[in-house]
């Protein structure tokens, strides 16, 4: 498998190479091919995991938005195999960028919605790089209202680089799209957590996210610009990037320091796009367990929950 | 000056076109280039008298014009700014603050008051664009739920004045948040049905438009301001193409269905009290 490594990741690339080769050597060669291999995999692991453990902010940028990360629709192939994708905002289009449907996990039925991005570049181009428009926020808001109506719980992934700026999406009310989301979200009568898989741009991704349980896995970034938009304004070079990333703590860890999200989900061993399959598991039970402890409060409690915490956002000084 | 006016540089001219002259007494308009003598301006609201532009004003100054004189009680006053990220850029941000502070004279770049329009009691609120562009930070978020959450109290209308370029990155996610907090305080409002009037002022982009300003009951508009999610600036890059002239201007958001009407600044006090006395089933209000 071409794993696409990342410039840190060079060493670790090296070695994979390396491990590679060994085992075109085959058998007739004087040492122990299958000894040698076990010691550089492990060798890989230890460096590979050296490498994680001090990984920078603007490192993380990068994993979050790496090429081979699973997207929405890869969990849901995994945690709700009976996934149905409903389409549309029944007044202007379908936003590939944004898919939603009903799916089951453990029997649950539950409204699933997330932003979609391509993996090759016809898909890329198909689904916008996962930015949505405002058909794709009214279709979501449809597929809210619809989740409510039929009492199932609502679950959002959250991967995008922010709301599409364009012409089209001007004229057709991007502004109004996304205010009216949130504000759908802050009353809607059923359970909702929101899981940060990937990028969290903006606007264009807290406009899924309001929620009663707000997920980011490890390697997952959410910030209020992109840091090379930060950068650019702010320091007037978009080079900047890897000092605003820092600067706006945008990782999960640091997030989760300033008590903004409620649980970081650890990635396997050198992040989710390694080992999709045990990635989707440890979402698959996160979602369980939040949603288990948001219904067990009833509407009326988890609605008082939800306001308060909204209500709670921000630090400031009150003289 | 504020990055987001080095960004969008303000229509109003501001030092370099009335330096010439002698300061606060002659101001230039930045469309016609009339000549226009200040206390006359003041008279008429900061309205060109000549060719009807809307100038900028400040938060304090919108809501005076805008409410009746008497009785009127500031929200939040006490809040102010922190700190929470240690952010710095080229400068830091407590610095930006404390600038920005002393050349406002506000704590921050919202103003909230509860008053009376045309007798009615209501809550209005404005934001000071001279303040970080008017960006939305904790301190504003807070305000105005504050706002809303006194209008919802009392059952007396909001309306809010916007003059914003959005999110204040400074303080990141928690800028980010404050558009899901108006918006959850406004969601409160709607439940109890208390009017919430929306009044777009040049200009009015990212976080802020894309939150409480596109919510009200009646979205208004002023002539000619700038209204739009993204700046005109980041299209431009994204869609490699000229934008045609008008584009997020308040005409082309009437054209479009994103507000209700665009009124004329010397009349905002008497339309909107006629708009809130319709939502109460009252008679017109005397001016």
């Amino acid at each position: 498998m071409d794993l696409k490594f990342l410039e840190f990741e060079q060493p670790i690339a090296e070695l994979e190479a390396k491990i590679d080769e060994l085992r075109f050597v085959g058998d007739d060669s004087e040492i122990n091919i299958n000894e040698e291999v076990a010691r550089l995999k492990e060798k890989s692991r230890s460096l590979t995991k050296t490498i994680f453990d001090k990984l920078s902010a603007w490192q993380i940028a990068q994993i979050a938005r790496h090429p081979m990360r699973p997207y929405t629709l890869d969990y849901l192939e995994v945690i709700a195999p009976d996934f149905q994708e409903l389409h549309g905002d029944r007044m202007y289009a379908d936003d590939p960028a944004i898919v939603g449907g009903i799916g089951r996990i453990d029997g649950r039925a539950i409204m699933f919605i997330g932003h979609q991005k391509g993996r090759d570049t016809k898909e890329r181009v198909r689904r916008n790089y996962g930015m949505p428009k405002p058909e794709g926020y009214r279709k979501a808001q449809r597929l809210m209202r619809l989740a409510e109506k039929f009492s199932l719980p609502i679950v959002t992934f959250i991967d995008t680089p922010g709301a599409y700026p364009g012409v089209g999406a001007e004229e057709r009310g991007q502004s109004e799209a996304i205010a009216f989301s949130l504000y759908l979200m802050a009353g809607l009568k059923t359970p909702i957590v929101s899981v940060v898989i990937g990028e969290g741009g903006s606007g264009g991704a807290l406009a899924i996210g309001v929620s009663d349980r707000l997920l980011m896995l490890q390697y997952a970034i959410y910030s209020v610009i992109s840091p090379e938009g930060c950068a650019s304004i702010l320091w007037k070079s978009a080079e900047k990037a890897e000092e605003a990333a820092e600067a706006m703590r945008i990782t999960a860890a640091n997030l989760s320091e300033f008590g903004l999200t409620d649980e970081v989900l650890p990635e396997p061993l050198g992040a989710a796009h390694r080992d999709p399959s045990a990635m989707a598991e440890i979402i698959r039970n996160a979602i369980l367990k939040h949603l288990d402890d948001v219904e067990a409060l009833g509407i009326d409690e988890m609605l008082a929950q939800r306001q308060a915490r909204l209500a709670s956002f921000g630090q400031y000084k009150e003289n | 000056m504020s990055w987001f006016e080095k960004l969008m540089p303000s229509r109003i001219s501001t030092e370099k076109r009335t330096r010439s002259v002698p300061q606060g007494v002659w101001i230039k308009c930045a469309k016609c280039d009339a000549q226009l003598y200040r206390t006359e301006l003041e008279r008429n609201l900061y309205v060109c008298p000549k060719c009807d532009h809307h100038m900028r004003i400040g938060a304090r100054e919108r809501i005076e014009v805008f409410l009746d004189d008497e009785s009127q009680e500031e929200i939040g006053a006490n809040l102010e700014p922190l700190d929470p990220l240690k952010f710095r850029d080229s400068k830091r941000y407590r610095d930006r603050l404390s600038q920005a502070q002393k050349s406002t004279g506000e704590k921050d770049a919202l103003v909230a008051i509860a008053g009376k329009l045309l007798g009615r009691p209501v809550v209005v609120c404005a934001f000071e664009f001279k303040f970080m562009g008017g960006s939305m930070g904790s301190v504003v978020g807070e305000r105005f739920a504050r706002a809303a959450r006194h209008s919802a109290e009392h059952e007396i209308p909001l309306i809010s004045f916007s003059a914003s370029g959005g999110a204040r990155m400074q303080e990141a996610l928690f800028s980010l948040l404050q558009m899901a907090k108006t918006s959850a305080a406004l969601a409160v409002l709607g439940e109890k049905r208390i009017p919430f009037v929306s009044v777009l002022t040049d200009p009015t982009t990212g976080g802020v438009s894309a939150s409480l300003a596109m919510l009200g009951d009646v979205n208004v508009a002023e002539p000619r301001a700038l209204i739009g999610f993204a700046g005109p600036r980041v299209i431009e890059q994204t869609v490699r193409q000229k934008l045609p002239e008008g584009f997020q201007r308040s005409e082309f958001l009437l054209a479009h269905g994103a507000v209700d009407m665009i009124v004329d600044r010397r009349e905002m006090r008497e339309q909107i009290a006629d708009l809130l006395a319709k939502f109460a089933h009252q008679p017109r209000p005397a001016a």
